[in-house]
């Protein structure tokens, strides 16, 4: 916001489409999965066929209430789904069955705190709805514009999907990235969704506008298409942003449109302009009774739900005296926070160690490997002995960290890992004791020295032992036991 | 016996005696619709293998003893909008003129399971769409009783299969009259179910909030019978009842002393043909002598039912033939890009009735119009709705005539939709409101056509429509054949 900031301000209103991870798809009992050959899992139902009917999946239903309850909506009493016209190949029967006026939940809100310090970011809605199948363009640039022909895959159609939309509550780049990925850990948190935004499970659309300070009309919603990744919804505001203010500061007029962002020029490009609006013609699905789910429904919902990230985050404050920048990395994922949990309760110890190890050690590795801390081959039990056998003066904290990549290869524990290497420090008194009277007698001058107060030369005495021990023995132990026998 | 005439009760009964074997009276059906068929034009495709190899089945079964129903063997036909495994369905349409669907209607499945073997698929108006089976892709069908005339519609095809005796029964579907006004115009039993006791399942969708099955057939107890196979709830149709389904034959036989009827006010008089007028006062006296009270009821909502209809159901039909547009079955047109491919495939595919309909129903959903238009037709809808409860707070059933006319002559609405859409006068507030009806002969008019006496009952209390349609039926003992 180089862009004499002050002057304006920015107003983003985001759009997520999520996918529900649900065994069967939203209107028939094909698997939701995106393995398998193309149109493999469809059925009547799915691909549109003459006289099919849908049926709604309960469990869908009830992960979307689950979203809802966890973004503080209120559950509608009664809701509908609606059929919103319009003709596209990769839409079965061109009309996606989706909620218009009266969606499951409506009016919630999450906390989050971007640069704008902690602020309350409202939800319109919640809503559920089908997905599209795929169309693949053969030929030309893989846009359907030059293509040859194009391909259809149904294995999508009719995933059920939840729409969430904000408010306009967000005012920069910055805020638009930390609510994403806080709405990301909260339904990964819920176990509804893979939450996958390079695998589109989870998209986000934004509408982003900038408008002077002070000035009661919002400016031209543009909206923004295409943001793969968490990263990529901060970059493409950014530059959206950017873009705006500057048009605005050169005296132009912004318009109504959408927008595309590219990944690799991290700018955003018109798609097409308002007069390209379409009439969707929504009208009550008339397959499909009312939605009015009981409120001792709704109950055992609420009660199912998990510790939310807001609430896990407080009480990892509390409960390890940890600081807010580990936190945040920790409960970037429910599944990493597990994992640290999972470690820290192995461990026993002060947990600010086992944090040390993920954060300092650990992610180097995963980032390397792009992997997840819970995809790691080790179990949190296996970290923690690492940690332990440094207390316990097995090994030396150098060496753990070679123990630590061998065993994120092989998945080993850290015991075997350092025998095999043999790694593991002596710390056998007897074995010492043999190496320092060795060292001792092959090196008169420099025990004499010692022995007459020069100090300074145990050094080398020491160095002898851990050579003589292939750097094994444990050095301190060998300290000791030199001053000892050279004192007299 | 004889075989083409018989109700599907007595071939039952005779077949349960071993008088008769399924493999006999589906031969004697194929031959008769051989001879038949090429005047009345019924079958969009007959299925003779099907049908004699579904016959050997029962047979063998009967002969074992394993019947799967009391029908085991009666043979049956549908209408070519029920969608049936491995048979093309088109639903009279040319945009699926090879539609070859892999799964079975639950209406198939249940007379399957029921043991009826499948004579064939029967024409019908273009989706549904029509009065007079004139609107088939396929060409007309013509009426048994005067082959210069229609047989009503949509379900003409069913009907004249039935009356020209080349079946005892048949299915059809009834959006807006489409089984009541073909079965009155060809001196038939025809019923219209309360929404959401048959399954819709493998129907194809005309309108989805107006569509339902029902049988068409020469008796009352073979409608009654026909309706215990198939009705009652379906996992694969979330608008089908849950409710448990009585035996609509237990009790039918019980009479109508008592009973109070409606006559509905605002279908007196004017607008019906006098012939038809006629027979539907000599109804009224009869079931006042049969010990039934004659109340007249006032439906003041009934002017708007038409208009509301034409709203409602082309709306419906804009939504539900949007899937036809050649990208995964039936016709496609080559062209050179997805647009064009889509334009011309439902160009070349729809006709003329069906495209002014999704026309109409596309407007009436449009941004601005919705609420003039649609949402307008909903509250006729609504208010029709209260004008059945109101007046069954003081009567068990209501009636009137069918249809304002008997059987038209072919060609002579056709350029007129309007009077087209006039036929359906009396018939389309039950479907707006969701209840039961039932069309019974009540004779012939002047010119030797049937008239069709509606007997209209209240939501899901198909018994009782049931008891009068029968009580009617036996009282009047019509023995009029078409001289085919």
């Amino acid at each position: 916001m180089s862009v004499k900031e002050d002057l304006y301000e920015t107003t983003v209103g985001l759009e997520i489409h999520v996918e529900l991870a649900t065994r069967s798809k939203m209107f028939c009992g094909c698997s939701v999965s995106f393995a398998g050959e193309a149109n493999s899992r469809t059925c009547p139902v799915c691909l549109g066929m003459p006289g099919t009917l849908p049926v709604p999946n309960e469990r869908a239903i009830e992960y979307t209430m689950k979203i809802g309850l966890a973004l503080n909506c209120d559950i509608a009493e009664r809701s509908l789904f609606h059929r919103k016209n319009y003709f596209y190949p990769d839409m079965p029967k061109n009309y996606q069955i989706s909620q218009y006026d009266l969606p499951l939940c409506e009016r919630g809100h999450v906390d989050i705190a971007g640069d704008f310090g902690e602020t309350r970011v409202g939800i319109t809605r919640v809503h559920l709805e089908e997905d599209t199948g795929k169309s693949v363009h053969m030929g030309g640039t893989g846009r359907i514009a030059d293509s040859d022909y194009s391909l259809e895959d149904f294995n999508r159609a009719g995933t059920p999907l939840v729409e969430i939309v904000s408010e306009p509550d967000i005012r920069s780049a910055e805020e638009a990235r930390v609510f994403v990925a806080e709405l990301r850990s909260l339904l990964e948190s819920l176990g509804v969704s893979d939450v996958r935004m390079e695998e589109g499970s989870l998209r986000v659309d934004a509408n982003v506008s900038v408008r002077r300070s002070g000035e009661k009309e919002f400016g031209a919603k543009v909206e923004v298409k295409n943001m793969n990744s968490i990263r990529s919804v901060g970059r493409a505001l950014e530059y959206e942003e950017k873009r705006q203010r500057e048009a605005l500061d050169a005296g132009e007029t912004l318009v109504q449109e959408t927008r595309h962002f590219d990944e690799k020029t991290g700018t955003t490009s018109s798609l097409r302009t308002k007069e390209f609006a379409f009439d969707y013609r929504y009208f009550p699905e008339p397959d499909l009774v009312p939605l009015a789910p009981s409120t001792e429904w709704v109950q055992r919902v609420r009660e199912s739900l998990p510790e939310l990230p807001a609430v896990r985050r407080v009480r990892l404050a509390s409960e390890y005296g940890l600081g807010a920048a580990d936190i945040s990395v920790l409960t970037g994922s429910t599944k990493t926070a597990d994992w640290f949990e999972a470690a820290a309760a192995a461990y026993g110890g002060d947990a600010k160690k086992v944090v040390n190890w993920i954060i300092a050690d650990l992610f180097g590795l995963l980032n390397e490997a792009q992997m997840e801390l819970h995809e790691t081959r080790f179990t949190p039990a296996q970290l923690a002995g690492l940690i332990s056998m440094i207390d316990e003066g097995k090994i030396s904290g150098k060496q753990a960290k070679l123990v630590l990549a061998d065993m994120f290869e092989s998945g080993d524990d850290p015991e075997k890992v350092a025998a095999d290497k043999g790694l593991e420090q002596v710390s056998d008194a007897g074995a010492i004791e043999t190496a320092v009277d060795e060292v001792i007698a092959e090196n008169a001058d420099a025990a004499d020295k010692v022995r007459a107060g020069q100090m300074n030369t145990i050094g080398f005495l020491v160095g002898q032992v851990m050579k003589k021990t292939k750097g094994q023995a444990n050095p301190g132990m060998v300290n000791e036991l030199l001053r000892k026998k050279l004192s007299s | 016996m004889d075989l083409l005439w018989a109700s599907a009760t007595e071939l039952a009964g005779a077949l349960g005696a071993g008088e008769v074997s399924s493999r006999e009276v589906t031969e004697a059906l194929i031959e008769r619709a051989e001879a038949v068929d090429p005047k009345i034009k019924a079958y969009l495709q007959r299925t003779d293998e099907r049908a004699l190899a579904d016959a050997d089945a029962a047979d063998e079964r009967r002969s074992r003893g394993e019947m799967r129903s009391a029908y085991d063997g009666v043979p049956l036909a549908y209408k070519d909008i029920f969608v049936t495994r491995g048979i093309t369905t088109t639903c009279g349409s040319k945009i699926l003129e090879n539609f070859v669907p892999p799964y079975d209607a639950t209406v198939v499945e249940r007379c399957d399971a029921a043991g009826l073997p499948m004579l064939g698929k029967l024409n019908m108006d273009e989706f549904a769409m029509g009065s007079s089976t004139e609107n088939s892709a396929f060409g007309p069908t013509r009426n048994p009783w005067d082959l210069d005339t229609v047989p009503g519609g949509s379900s003409g095809g069913s009907v004249a299969l039935v009356a020209a005796g080349a079946a005892p029964w048949a299915w059809g579907t009834d959006t807006g009259g489409s089984i009541r006004q073909p079965a009155a115009l060809c001196g038939l039993v025809g019923v219209k179910p309360t929404y959401g006791l048959v399954s819709r399942y493998g129907m194809i969708a005309f309108a989805s909030s107006l569509d339902q099955a029902g049988p068409i057939t020469r008796s009352v107890k073979d409608a009654a019978a026909l309706l215990n196979m198939a009705a009652g709830g379906d996992d694969m149709d979330s608008t089908c009842l849950k409710e448990p389904v009585p035996d609509y034959l237990v009790g039918i036989d019980r009479g109508i002393d008592g009973m109070r009827i409606g006559v509905v006010k605002e279908f007196q008089g004017e607008g019906s043909q006098p012939g038809v007028r006629a027979r539907v006062d000599e109804a009224l006296t009869r079931l006042e002598k049969l010990g039934a009270t004659l109340e007249e009821v006032s439906m003041p909502s009934f002017e708007h039912g038409i208009s509301a209809y034409y709203l409602i159901a082309p709306a419906e039909a804009s939504s539900n033939l949007a899937r036809y547009d050649g990208v995964r079955y039936g016709h496609r047109s080559a062209a050179d890009d997805i647009v064009q491919m889509t334009s011309r495939t439902r160009d070349e595919g729809f006709g003329a009735e069906v495209k002014r309909r999704i026309m109409l129903g596309t407007y009436a959903l449009s941004a601005g119009y919705y609420e003039a238009y649609y949402g307008k037709a909903q509250k006729v809808r609504t208010l029709i709705t209260r004008d059945f409860e109101k007046a069954y707070s003081n009567v068990d059933l209501i009636v009137s005539p069918t249809s304002p006319t008997t059987a038209f002559k072919i060609g002579e609405r056709t350029d007129d939709p309007l009077a087209m859409y006039l036929s359906d006068v009396y018939t389309v507030p039950v479907n707006l409101a969701g209840n039961a009806a039932v069309s019974v002969p009540c004779g012939l008019s002047d010119d030797g056509l049937p008239v069709g006496l509606q007997i209209i009952a209240k939501s899901l209390d198909e018994k009782t429509m049931f008891r009068a349609a029968y009580a009617f039926e036996q009282d009047l003992g019509l023995d009029e054949r078409p001289n085919i």
